[in-house]
Order: C-alpha cells, then structure tokens, then sequence
C-alpha cells in the first residue's frame, strides 16, 4: 500500500478510500472511508459541498488519529441509487485482466 | 453508518478482498510535523489523470500486452489546473465523471476553501496522479517512485500527502 511506504519515508498520509477495510489490512496509517463507486473518491461533479464534506473528515482524521489504523467513516450514502452507480463505474469495455479472466473461462 | 468496502463489487472479487490478510509489513506512521492550520497539504489520486498537451497518458498499449502489468509512473498536476487540460488513461474506471469535474478525484476547490477558512495551513503548488492498477509488490515505488516522490515532498515544503484510490 502506497500510504504506508509514503508514511515510511517521513511524509504523513491519510487515504480516503471506498475500501476502508482493505485500506486498513494494507497498513494505510490513516484512512477515510466513503460509501462511492469507483472512480469517486469525493462526490459527483459539481457537488461541492460533497466534496467539501469529504475534504473536512480528511482534516479530522489527520487531527484525531494517534496511532496507525485509525478509520473515520463518512456519513453520506451515494446520491445515486445503487443500481445506476453500480454500472456506471465500469470502464466502457472490460480491462485487460477482467477481458482475460473472461477469456480463460470461455464460452457459457 | 459503517462503509461497506464491497458494496460496488462483483461478488467474486468481494470475496476475494474479504480473504485477504493483514499485511505482514511493519507498520508505518510519521506525526503531523505542526497544527493542521499550519500545514501544507498536497493531493495524490490514482485516477490516471494526466495534461493532454504537455504530459504522455499512462501505458495503455503495454497493459494490454501484459494485463498484470501496471504503468508505475506519475504525474505533477498544478493546483490552478484548468479543466480543458485534463485527460485520462485508466483501463479500470469509466472516465466521464472525471471528465466532467476532476475535482471528483482530486478536490482542489475544497481544499482551496479549507486554506481559504484557516483550516489548513495550505494547498500546495502541485498534485500527483498515477494509474492505481499496480503490480502488488509496487516494486518501482519502493524503488524508484515513492523515495523520488517524498523527496519532492520535501522539497517543496510540503507537509502531508492525501491519497485517493480510485
């Protein structure tokens, strides 16, 4: 995990992350979990008290935590219904690992 | 409210998260050097932004060559980036978002309004973006990417690194 070589190297980190719980198995010292779809890690465009809302438990985390692993959570559910958000965070066609994961399993 | 780390997953891939131990790597922690209100603080996302028409886009060609592979490198965006100037090449995440507002990724209005308010000593003059699909020994960044990084960190006087995985 990045955060944690970053912090290693004499820099304090704090990750905002939509997977807190990996986030915290990789060692990351500082962590902000959001409940977004990939590729969202602070909001919808233009919705900048979303943003501002993440940007601001950041500076909590970076102020509270006292030792590595701290998680603060952000309580915000996506403004977008699950079914949407869910399809529309996937790259218009597979990546090269799903297109190969695919493949290997072949046809049915 | 709990964060459901899965929640936007197949569930093939929850389960794989789910199964993965605690790193075994000693832990890390480096304390705020002052009050917050006193530090600079620079962003990082792995969005795979990149400036159309001065910077190479991460590479695509080479990862669908070898789709174990990611591109280790990274990119300085400047906090007065202007939307127009910035493209994306990440094999992994729709784009159009991010297109649309690349604050979704990298939140300099908000964090220009928290230097703005005293809440943060300062944004800095620049950001990072690199293409979060990694090789999970991140042996470049070990090696290469990551001393390289901190020390323009220090360089240039900044205090904290955020980090978004996107």
């Amino acid at each position: 995990m990045l955060a944690r070589l970053i912090e290693s190297l004499g820099i304090p980190t704090v990750t905002v992350t939509m997977m807190p719980e990996l986030a915290l198995k990789m060692r990351a010292p500082r962590v902000v979990g959001v409940e977004f779809p990939f590729g969202h890690s602070f909001g919808t465009p233009h919705n900048d008290a979303l943003m501002l809302q993440v940007a601001r438990a950041a500076c909590e985390a970076l102020e509270e935590a006292g030792a590595p692993g701290y998680r603060l959570d952000v309580e915000t559910e996506w403004p977008v219904p699950l079914e949407v958000a869910y399809k529309t965070w996937h790259p218009p066609r597979p990546s090269p690992v799903v297109a190969q994961m695919l493949k290997s399993r072949g046809p049915g | 409210m709990t964060v459901d780390s899965y929640r936007y997953l197949p569930r093939s891939m929850k389960t794989m998260y789910e199964a993965t131990p605690v790193s075994d790597e000693p832990v890390a922690w480096t304390p705020l050097p002052r009050p917050l209100n006193r530090c600079s603080i620079a962003l990082m996302t792995s969005a795979g932004i990149f400036l159309k028409d001065s910077q190479a886009g991460f590479d695509e060609e080479r990862e669908w060559a070898n789709p174990q592979w990611g591109d280790p490198t990274y990119r300085a965006i400047p906090s007065d980036v202007r939307q127009e100037q910035v493209s994306c090449s990440h094999l992994h995440i729709s784009h159009e978002d991010l297109l649309e507002d690349v604050d979704v990724v990298l939140p300099i209005r908000a964090f220009k309004a928290l230097e703005t308010e005293g809440r943060i000593g300062s944004l800095a003059g620049e950001h990072y973006s690199f293409m979060g699909y990694q090789d999970r020994r991140l042996l470049d960044w070990r090696n290469t990417q990551g001393p390289e990084l901190a020390a323009r960190l220090k360089e240039r006087k900044v205090d904290v690194l955020l980090l978004a995985p996107a």
